[in-house]
């Protein structure tokens, strides 16, 4: 079997490479376009620290053959900060709600978030628990991240601002 | 949302310190990585893609314990992809062992084994190729013909009479300054077990723990123009890991550099030197940079755990509640290598008693091969598990007696000016008073002579 070119649109930018057959979307977005916010944890779909947006929906990414997505539309953390840098709700609230500890696990958490947020702005502590349930966070800080997400969910309600969530997702 | 803290008592600071000299106690400090995590900037070892990254993978032992009558690496070379295979003839000094950095010998694990394997899932080949998938694909490739020896699993049947020693240097036990086993010895618990009340013997048994770090245990090397080699690694001890490294490769310490710091989850974990010195060798082999991470299920199976423990506890009490002796058996099952455990092993030790002024202790901590999986650090290795095993003993001595657990440690609760069983006169206590606030905290009612007993008051004679 011969490599592909697939084309993906990653964080509204297109976005063009080759890649091997067996190529996951984690693989492709580490090692041909460098994006590693992205992380491999268990590379088996149990640890959810790959979770990336593909086409809206949060996926583990190192489930999902590249080649199968020829086309799609990915967000990664990367691409969350709006474009002079300031920080997105749910970042400013990881950033100083101390939801992070050694950090390997907050890209997935937070885009496993941005999705819940899209879809439902004032989610109950039950929804956001739902929401992270396939994250794994092993340095155990929970409680912190679940109050992160529903602080971010309280700021973009308060702000009225359109999140680049809402624009992207 | 504002970040909330606990409002701290800094009374019982006031003579070391004075009120208000606690500048950061009680005061929220943004943590310096922390923007670096929520924005995707942290750089861990992996995220590191340097041209040319040649992959490796181990053949591991299928067996707990065997003689290598037999390893072929003809097939794996022929795996599309694999440029090499390394053996222990590729280890310029094959022997070590972490802690012999302050002095603890013998060397008794080698990098890659030469005619045996102590533990199932030992690595024994190291195959390099262009793709992980090739990498795979070579280790599995790799042909090795085993002769099974007899295999232990239990500390107590490894020291039992009889029992094959495992171990090259003769023993199934860590040998300290020449004694089968880490010993306190204070006081006469045999004569007090003569003169107590009661006289209880309970045994605990706890199992390995896996740290499981979500970020599995890894290293990149890259080799240098100047003939250094980078190694990009998530350990948690870049000391331990260059020197040994260096020590190993026989090379100056000068040669390498380590780049760390970063770590995906460690848990006192990543401080073994497994993965680096054979990456090392192998850029050094190929010139080319060469990643070695384990996969999850290498993680879970290879990776040090937290050593499984037996503690054996007999203590004589008075009837009112003084503990007059205590008696410690402590087996460490340290696995088939030693790395920390025999640091771990002293550490228990030195932790026995508990936070308690006993005035007769006895103590002997065994720091046990068998051929499981070796075990390591784990955060507070060695007093974790004797906690377990002290503090579930102080709840059934509570029981037996039918007296209060929180008034059972209070009044053997060690204070300032004690000496402990390891001949350190005892500073900066505070069990007393944590357990009286704690006590307070949850409702929980203590008459008048312990609510007013303190660390700092001298016992009486």
């Amino acid at each position: 079997m011969r490599s592909r070119v697939i084309e993906l649109v990653v964080n509204d930018e297109p976005q063009e490479f080759l890649a091997p057959p067996g190529t996951t979307l984690l693989i492709a977005l580490r090692e041909s376009l460098g994006l590693t916010a992205v992380k491999r944890g268990c590379a088996q779909g149990t640890c959810g620290a790959c979770t990336c947006l593909l086409d809206g929906e949060a996926v583990m990414s190192c489930l999902v053959p590249v080649e199968t997505v020829d086309g799609a539309e990915v967000h990664t953390l990367e691409g969350m900060a709006g474009p002079d840098g300031e920080l997105d709700e749910l970042q400013a609230a990881f950033l100083e709600g101390f939801a992070t500890q050694c950090g390997f696990c907050t890209s997935g958490m937070i885009m496993a978030a941005r999705v819940l947020l899209a879809e439902q702005p004032d989610p109950s502590r039950e929804d956001v628990v739902r929401a992270i349930s396939g994250n794994v966070c092993r340095c155990t800080g929970y409680e912190s991240i679940i109050n992160a997400i529903l602080d971010a969910a309280e700021r973009r309600r308060a702000t009225g601002a359109i999140s680049y969530t809402e624009k992207g997702a | 949302m504002a970040l909330q803290t606990e409002q701290i008592d800094r009374s019982y600071f006031t003579t070391e310190r004075g009120e208000d000299d606690h500048a950061v106690i009680g005061t929220p400090v943004q943590r310096a990585d922390a923007l670096g995590h929520v924005t995707g900037g942290t750089e861990f070892f992996e995220d590191v893609n340097p041209t040319g990254l040649l992959h490796l993978k181990m053949h591991r032992s299928e067996r707990h314990h065997a003689l290598l009558k037999r390893v072929d690496v003809t097939k794996a070379l022929e795996v599309p992809g694999v440029v090499r295979v390394l053996t222990h003839e590729d280890v310029p000094a094959n022997w070590y062992t972490i802690l012999r950095l302050i002095g603890v010998e013998p060397n008794d694990e080698p990098v890659l084994p030469e005619d045996r394997v102590l533990y199932k899932g030992e690595q024994i080949v190291a195959v390099i190729a262009t793709s992980e998938a090739a990498a795979l694909d070579g280790a599995a490739a790799v042909e090795v013909e085993y002769e099974d020896l007899p295999a232990v699993f239990d500390v107590e049947e490894a020291l039992a009479e009889g029992t094959p020693a495992i171990k090259p240097h003769g023993t199934n036990y860590f040998l300290y300054e020449g004694h089968h086993c880490r010993r306190i010895r204070f006081g006469d618990v045999d004569a007090a077990f003569e003169e107590a009340d009661h006289v209880f013997e309970w045994r605990y048994q706890s199992s390995p723990i896996e740290h499981a770090p979500t970020e599995p245990t890894g290293c990149i090397v890259v080799p240098q123009a100047d003939g250094r080699l980078r190694i990009h690694s998530d350990t948690q001890a870049c000391f331990f890991t260059l020197d040994n490294a260096a020590l190993i490769l026989e090379t100056p310490f000068s040669k390498l550099r380590l780049i760390g710091g970063t770590v995906g989850g460690g848990f006192g974990g990543k401080v073994d030197v497994i993965v680096e010195p054979i990456a090392c060798i192998a850029a050094m082999a190929t010139g080319k940079p060469v990643k070695y991470v384990y996969g999850r299920a290498e993680e879970m199976q290879v990776s040090s755990p937290r050593a499984a423990e037996r503690v054996i506890i007999k203590d004589g009490v008075m009837a009112d509640g003084t503990i007059v002796a205590r008696k410690v058996t402590l087996y460490v099952d340290a696995g088939a290598y030693s790395r920390h455990s025999p640091y771990g092993t002293t550490k228990a030790a030195a932790h026995m008693p508990g936070p308690y002024t006993i005035p007769n202790v006895w103590v002997d901590a065994h720091c046990v091969y068998t051929n499981r999986t070796p075990a390591s650090a784990m955060r507070g290795f060695g007093v974790t598990i004797a906690d377990f095993a002290l503090e579930s003993q102080m709840d059934r001595i509570a029981r037996a007696l039918d007296m209060d657990p929180l008034q059972l440690r209070l009044k053997n609760a060690y204070r300032d000016g004690d000496m402990k069983a390891h001949r350190k006169v005892a500073e900066g206590t505070a069990l007393i008073e944590v357990i009286q606030r704690g006590a307070q905290l949850v409702g929980h009612e203590l008459p008048g002579e312990y609510r007013g007993l303190s660390s700092t008051d001298p016992r009486e004679a």
